[in-house]
């Protein structure tokens, strides 16, 4: 079981371009969505089951938030068309409005803080840094 | 039925309930006879036949004075005391066991005879976390200790563990109890959880199993089952312990019992000229990589891969299987991405898997595969799995070609192919394997830069918690203690593994091996039973909340033989890999995702984990769902712990 999901991050949504499955995924720039309802879309379909409930990413599925890291062509083509170990969300199973408007969701993430800011990652720098 | 003296020509004053029960079950045949001939009256006639003498009787019968029959007690010193005494010969400090009628004689001997210490007998609540007990405890302790279970029910409860514990090439004796002879069993129950071939059912992952039929065949198997389950690869054994011979009395008059002495097995390394091949390999390669995943049997193995790579400032790839090498030290990898693509030289060390290493495998409709290594790459493997296969279970993986073969147990190997290495790296290659090192040093501190910002942004206030969050906060705390991580991390996105650091043997035991679920929670058990033993290390174990319920009775047993350890409940409320099977489903299928949640999810109710814990004898937490409460609570529990309390900490945490 374990090798099942190993290596599914470097397969999910890293990809840098699909071939396009409709005229909206292949649109450069993202449609007007809605952050609540895109929330609601992100909750309900499972995205965070593996990127997380806030897009952190994880073991299974890479960051997707914080910023996210794809343009909305390049996120838009691979939700439809990923062959991967992420199944492909058609227009069957997630509308061109609900995934735009879980783009909006995502984009309306706020950036990390650098974790200098925070005393306890911070002071793991330092202690690391005496490897052997 | 129990015990009675008999005459024995060249022994008077022994006694032997076996050939008074022969006697029996002669005179039981004759009465059966004249049952059917003569009615209910001749059988009240002849019942006398079968009573126990008085003690006038016996020892006017014996000639002697010194035997003394008490109605219903077994004369002499029963077999069952010997089999303790072997396995006190053999240094097994604990017998895990849920209490069972077969096993009731050794049962007695343990806790009475024995004075119940080295074995101790450990009150487990159910079979398969007897055997999860023995695996952990094993790959903290080095050495195996004993599971006792019934020999039919038992056994098949115990079965997924004894998988687990093969897979995952742990020493485990499991023992279970059976009464072969039908004429002497109880009817009814006994009978029906008696069997002809008790090895049967898991010969197909066990090493080596016995049915001794004698003390003197159970003394020398015992100590055989020690020897094979500890000669890599180290495999679970199965003993049965035939009823009669634990309950009987130990007869006289024969040869003395002899407890043989333990020859312990120096393993294997590997064949010479192979290795030297290999090493010739490694010193020319301009990209070497190595990959392990349970080279790390005892601490020499950490050590040994250490010197290898450093030798050749190669990238050490870890796979997790057990603790193989200090993940601050600037060749460690884990994940390695990239590495196996760019290698020219890959070394594969103990690997469960090495076709899953050098191939990518998507579980997609189309089932895409790729082989990852660039063209002309040459792959050598060292270990164990060459020399032992069994054919029904596929724990032994695909089949991978690979240039060198080498069959041996890789630590062993490991001294012989650094020196190897050492001779063959020309003097005009030294100073570009040197680079190499130095270009590792500076990518690891730009690798830990980068894992600690990916740390902040890993929703560091969220709630649920986030698995960085919470491996953060409890390293926090445990740095500077002599702590123990006695599970896998895997669950966590390996946070512990990424932020911790891991540069002792016995910080890190790996996983199930087998996969299968229920291992967690008593494998823990097991394994802060050893630490408790070895230097009362700081245990913490960072539960899967779906596992735990298989077995959460392993919490009493902790509780119970006072064995503190700090559970950190992982609560993703789900079987969460499981969820995300049945997204891929729904997918493919294109007919809805509204679905997954259903038979995959631990909602409705919640359970309170930390309530659980408290009724199990534990000082329970939580449940915390807040991350900014963490650190109170990981500080109360660790408190505890230091007092000897057994502790669990319910965190509701992010998916992964």
């Amino acid at each position: 079981m374990r090798k099942t999901f190993v290596f599914i991050a470097g397969a999910t949504l890293s990809a840098a371009a699909f071939a396009a499955s409709s005229a909206f995924a292949g649109q450069a720039a993202a449609p007007a969505g809605d952050v609540a309802k895109g929330k609601a879309s992100f909750d309900r379909t499972g995205c965070w089951q593996c990127h997380g409930r806030q897009g952190q990413g994880g073991r299974e599925g890479p960051r997707i938030a914080s910023p996210v890291p794809m343009t909305w062509s390049v996120l838009s083509k691979f939700v439809r068309t990923t062959r991967g170990n992420m199944p492909p969300y058609t227009e069957n199973v997630l509308s061109n409005q609900e995934l735009a408007d879980i783009y909006a969701y995502m984009r309306s993430i706020p950036p990390a803080p650098d974790f200098k800011t925070i005393p306890m990652l911070n002071g793991m720098m330092t202690t690391a840094s005496a490897e052997r | 039925m129990r015990g009675n003296v008999v005459k024995r020509k060249n022994a008077p004053t022994k006694v032997s309930r076996r050939k008074f029960l022969s006697g029996v079950a002669m005179t039981g045949a004759a009465t059966a006879v004249s049952v059917a001939g003569e009615g209910k009256a001749a059988v009240e006639a002849a019942r006398p036949a079968a009573t126990r003498p008085s003690t006038a009787a016996a020892q006017a019968e014996l000639a002697t004075q010194s035997v003394h029959v008490a109605p219903g007690t077994l004369p002499g010193r029963p077999g069952s005391d010997f089999m303790v005494d072997v396995l006190k010969s053999l240094e097994i400090d604990f017998v895990f066991s849920n209490p069972a009628s077969s096993c009731r004689g050794i049962h007695e001997s343990i806790v009475t005879y024995g004075r119940n210490k080295k074995p101790e007998f450990i009150t487990c609540m159910h079979e398969e976390s007897a055997v999860a007990m023995t695996h952990g405890y094993y790959k903290v302790a080095g050495k195996p200790a004993a599971a006792l279970c019934h020999g039919t029910v038992g056994l098949q409860h115990a079965a997924m563990a004894v998988y687990n514990a093969w897979c995952d090439r742990a020493a485990s004796i499991v023992m279970v109890g059976n009464r072969m002879d039908a004429a002497t069993r109880q009817p009814g129950v006994p009978t029906i959880h008696a069997v002809q071939d008790p090895g049967s059912l898991i010969r197909d992952f066990t090493k080596w199993d016995d049915n001794p039929q004698s003390l003197q065949h159970f003394a020398e198997s015992m100590v055989r089952a020690y020897k094979v389950t500890m000669t890599p690869p180290l495999e679970p054994v199965l003993m049965v312990l035939e009823e009669k011979l634990q309950e009987d009395a130990i007869e006289g008059g024969g040869r003395p019992l002899v407890i043989p002495k333990l020859n312990n097995v120096a393993p294997p390394a590997g064949d010479p000229n192979a290795v030297r091949e290999a090493a010739r390999l490694l010193a020319m390669a301009e990209n070497p990589v190595i990959v392990v995943d349970r080279v790390g049997r005892t601490a020499a193995g950490v050590r040994h891969l250490v010197e290898l790579a450093e030798a050749l400032n190669a990238p050490v790839i870890d796979q997790l299987g057990r603790m193989n090498m200090p993940n601050n030290h600037y060749l460690y990898q884990l994940g390695g991405g990239g590495l196996i693509e760019r290698a020219d030289v890959i070394l594969g060390l103990e690997l469960t898997d090495l076709w899953g290493t050098v191939n990518n495998s998507d579980d997609s409709v189309e089932m895409a595969q790729v082989y990852r290594p660039k063209a002309g790459a040459r792959l050598i493997s060292i270990g164990m799995g060459d020399l032992y296969i069994r054919a029904n279970y596929q724990d032994f993986e695909r089949y991978q070609q690979v240039d060198i073969a080498i069959g041996a147990d890789a630590e062993t190997t490991l001294p012989m192919l650094t020196e190897y290495v050492k001779q063959a790296i020309p003097a005009d290659r030294r100073a570009k394997i040197a680079e190499r090192g130095d270009k590792a040093r500076k990518g690891q501190a730009q690798a830990r830069q980068r894992m600690l910002t990916q740390a902040a942004a890993n929703a560091w206030d969220a709630s649920p918690v986030s698995s960085a969050r919470l491996s953060a906060e409890i390293w926090q705390q445990i740095k500077n203690e002599n702590w123990a991580l006695v599970s896998r991390d895997s669950s966590l996105s390996n946070w512990p593994h990424r932020l911790w650091t891991f540069d002792q043997h016995h910080q890190f035991i790996g996983g199930p091996g087998g996969a299968g679920i229920g291992y967690g929670l008593p494998a823990a058990v097991g394994a802060a039973f050893a630490h408790r033993e070895a230097d009362r290390r700081l245990c913490v174990n960072i539960q899967n909340d779906g596992d735990s319920m298989y077995a959460p009775g392993a919490l009493w047993t902790a509780a119970h033989h006072k064995v503190p350890m700090l559970t950190i409940m992982w609560n993703n409320r789900a079987y969460h890999q499981e969820i995300m099977h049945l997204q891929r489903m729904a997918n493919w299928r294109q007919r809805g995702i509204e679905n997954p949640h259903i038979g995959t999810t631990i909602w409705d109710p919640y359970i309170n984990y930390a309530k659980l814990a408290e009724a199990l004898g534990h000082v329970g937490i939580g449940p915390i769902t807040d991350p900014k409460d963490l650190a109170g609570a990981i500080k109360r529990g660790l408190d505890a712990v230091k007092m000897g309390e057994p502790v669990l900490i319910d965190v509701v945490t992010q998916p992964r």
